[in-house]
């Protein structure tokens, strides 16, 4: 696999040292979200506004009167985290103009679930990118509504069983495929849009920091592992991000105006969708004519995937 | 002082707000206030203003585009209506309990079902425990005068809450109106640069919005209670700086012919002048009646209200909402339960009328007055209903 060698070694040069979300918040053991979280704001560095959707990363780190952000922070409501960007950023801007602030870059960044982006958030979110606000919004995806109990979102995989699709006698499971926001952000005509997890941390802080120096609207979709919520071994955060790429369920890309590019090459032949499901109860009730159903689609959608990144080429 | 000039209202509404070097506005269009974000953007798109306009896709987002705006310290402006305010009900709570001081306009128009664009003040009652500072224009140059004078209130530091400027949709905001702006020297003078208590930048890190576990919430709640309480005096500090610079008077509750009346209409908004020539008419024809204006709706100016309304025997308070199920008109509701326990409180009859723009005429108000006198009980009476 395409690991960094001697990563101890190389790491304390390529990351930043400061936190800008500190420890002490109150995440659950092996939380990947809260990992990506970390990861995003040492990329981004100290110039920024974060506006955060409410969800578990706004719940865990800003009890009053304790908060765990080091930089300035809002939290107005749950589906219009990209709105109150918007509005920051035009704040911002204005005032900064005008002379009432310091003139200096600050960047907006909007974060949000994926409750709080595919489903809710999902207009405010569209009317903020077309805007083409100066800003970046990130999907932190744990696949559900976990800070309400692990109720299905519309970024729910196929048959996941969640506590509103649950592993039924009739039902089993999620009955739809996810939701592809990074898809409807490209049809935004954004200038970049990518993928990531924070099981490839490098790739992760790269695309943030691609993400950031774009003047103009900019989506980054991070897949981040919910132990809680999957039924999975906390200790398997890390792990699991590594297999949902290499199986192809959630590959690595990135979209630089209109080209598809695979940041992470996953070798041929991919792996089996079931290395990657055997590790959750969510999907614990599978058979294998179930898992074959998924690996049916998975693989159509990285065809469909592949397509692009072989055929696109940059708008400009 | 420049001359008097006609314009139509919602027009106005947009140049008042073009005198107050705001920063952002985020607006959505919706009827009958969209002659206030046309011309709004008339403004920006001229550079007669060095604004940010958002053109957000919804009011949720034009209220949450509002709030991150004020945070950074900007001053903000939005306006809107009916369907539109109920979507931003959400956040209006939010939006005052970050004590930000966003001023927004709201066109009054009634709330759907059934679907109906007209004037009422169904609207504007659903928000009235969102914390927002609200106030009514009862004509043209009420509504320059005040949107104005919201800014200097909303971001004052005595205040730091929103502001919601009601102006009856079509009735008011598509009348055309002789109309007295100040000058922007005048303007500057009244109402100087906002100097926000907290903002978001990285020199000065801080988390706004944090969530509150049960043993503070209660706490937060009382405060921002208290504040808008104690608005009141501010906003009557700010009102008399307005008439000592323009000359126009702006008081809480307004009177009109109340002396020696035993009889008094209650009014908000602008049926405040058709009731007014009724008042006219009935004095004229030797009856003891005076009209009474509510022009602050939240914080509730109880104290201006007993003033207003002593000696009075009979109180008729025309509603424009209702509630429904309920003790009946939300203002009358109010006023009663507000009133219980002074001794020599008037009788309330209440009338729910004018709703979804049912034009009330000057003849109906005296009807309402011969009415009310042989009305025995306190209970509530939809007028002019067909049935």
């Amino acid at each position: 696999m395409n690991t960094v060698q001697n990563f101890e070694l190389y790491a304390p040069k390529l990351i930043e040292k400061r936190e800008f979300f500190s420890s002490g918040h109150r995440a659950c053991q092996g939380c990947g979200e809260v990992l990506g979280l970390r990861m995003i704001m040492k990329a981004l560095g100290e110039d920024v506004v974060v506006s955060n959707a409410t969800g578990c990363m706004e719940i865990i780190s800003t009890a009053y009167p304790h908060t765990a952000w080091e930089t300035p922070y809002i939290h107005v409501a749950f589906e219009n985290a990209a709105a109150v960007g918007s509005g920051v950023e035009a704040g911002l801007k204005a005032l900064r103009r005008k002379g009432k602030i310091a003139d200096r870059d600050v960047k907006s960044v909007a974060i949000a679930g994926d409750g709080g982006t595919v489903d809710i958030g999902l207009q405010s979110l569209s009317g903020a990118m077309e805007r083409g606000h100066d800003m970046v919004f990130f999907c932190l995806d744990n696949e559900a509504y976990m800070n309400t109990g692990i109720q299905r979102s519309s970024a729910t995989p196929f048959m996941a069983a969640t506590t509103t699709s649950p592993a039924g006698k009739a039902i089993k499971g999620q009955r739809t495929g996810k939701k592809n926001v990074a898809e409807i952000m490209v049809a935004h005509n954004l200038a970049y849009v990518a993928t990531a997890c924070p099981s490839y941390p490098l790739d992760l802080m790269e695309k943030v920091k691609k993400a950031k120096a774009v003047k103009g609207p900019a989506y980054v979709h991070v897949y981040t592992v919910c132990p809680t919520g999957w039924r999975a071994a906390s200790e398997q955060t890390i792990k699991l991000g590594r297999l949902v790429v290499e199986t192809g369920i959630f590959p690595l890309y990135e979209v630089e105006n209109g080209k598809y590019r695979l940041t992470l090459e996953t070798p041929e032949p991919r792996r089996p969708v079931e290395d990657y499901l055997k590790l959750q109860g969510r999907f614990r009730h599978l058979d294998p004519s179930d898992i074959a159903k998924v690996q049916a689609l998975v693989d159509k959608e990285y065809r469909k995937l592949m397509h692009k990144v072989k055929t696109s080429v940059p708008w400009s | 002082m420049g001359k008097r000039i006609g314009m139509e209202v919602g027009i106005a509404a947009a140049e008042a707000v073009g005198l107050c070097n705001i920063d952002v506005a985020a607006v959505y269009p919706i009827t009958p206030q969209s002659h206030i974000a046309e011309h709004l953007s008339d403004i920006v798109h001229d550079g007669r203003i060095d604004a940010e306009f958002i053109t957000v896709e919804s009011e949720h987002s034009s209220i949450s585009a509002c709030a991150g705006a004020s945070a950074t310290g900007a001053r903000v402006y939005t306006a809107t209506s009916s369907q539109g305010l109920m979507y931003m009900h959400e956040i209006l709570p939010i939006v005052s309990a970050m004590r930000l001081p966003v001023v927004m306009g709201n066109a009054n128009r009634a709330v759907s079902g059934p679907l109906n664009i007209w004037n009422d003040h169904t609207d504007i009652m659903p928000q009235r425990d969102s914390g927002w500072i609200v106030m009514h224009a009862e004509n043209g140059q009420e509504v320059i005068d005040m949107t104005i004078q919201s800014f200097k209130i909303a971001e004052h530091a005595d205040v730091m809450l929103p502001t919601v400027l009601n102006m009856d949709g079509f009735q008011l905001t598509h009348m055309i109106e002789p109309l007295e702006f100040p000058t922007q020297a005048e303007v500057n003078k009244f109402l100087p640069d906002r100097v926000p208590y907290a903002t978001l930048h990285p020199d000065k890190p801080m988390s706004m919005g944090c969530f509150n576990m049960p043993e503070i919430f209660t706490e937060t709640l009382k405060a921002k209670d208290t504040a808008l309480i104690n608005s009141k005096k501010t906003i009557v500090k700010i009102w008399n700086e307005w008439e000592k610079q323009f000359g126009r008077a702006y008081k809480p509750v307004e009177t009109y012919k109340t002396k020696g009346a035993d009889t008094m209409i209650l009014t908000m908004g602008s049926m405040g002048e058709t009731a007014s020539v009724a008042v006219d008419e009935l004095r004229k024809a030797g009856k003891p009646i005076g009209l009474v204006k509510l022009r602050l709706w939240r914080p509730f100016p109880l104290e201006e209200l007993r003033m207003a309304i002593k000696g009075c025997k009979t109180l008729i308070v025309m509603d424009r909402a209702v509630s429904f199920g309920g003790a009946g008109g939300p203002m009358a509701t109010e006023i009663k339960s507000l009133l219980f326990h002074d001794k020599d409180r008037p009788r309330i009859v209440d009338f729910i009328m004018g709703l979804g723009g049912r034009d009330v005429t000057v003849e109906n108000f005296i009807d309402m007055v011969m009415r009310a006198g042989k009305k025995k009980d306190e209970s509530y009476e939809y007028y002019g209903v067909r049935e």
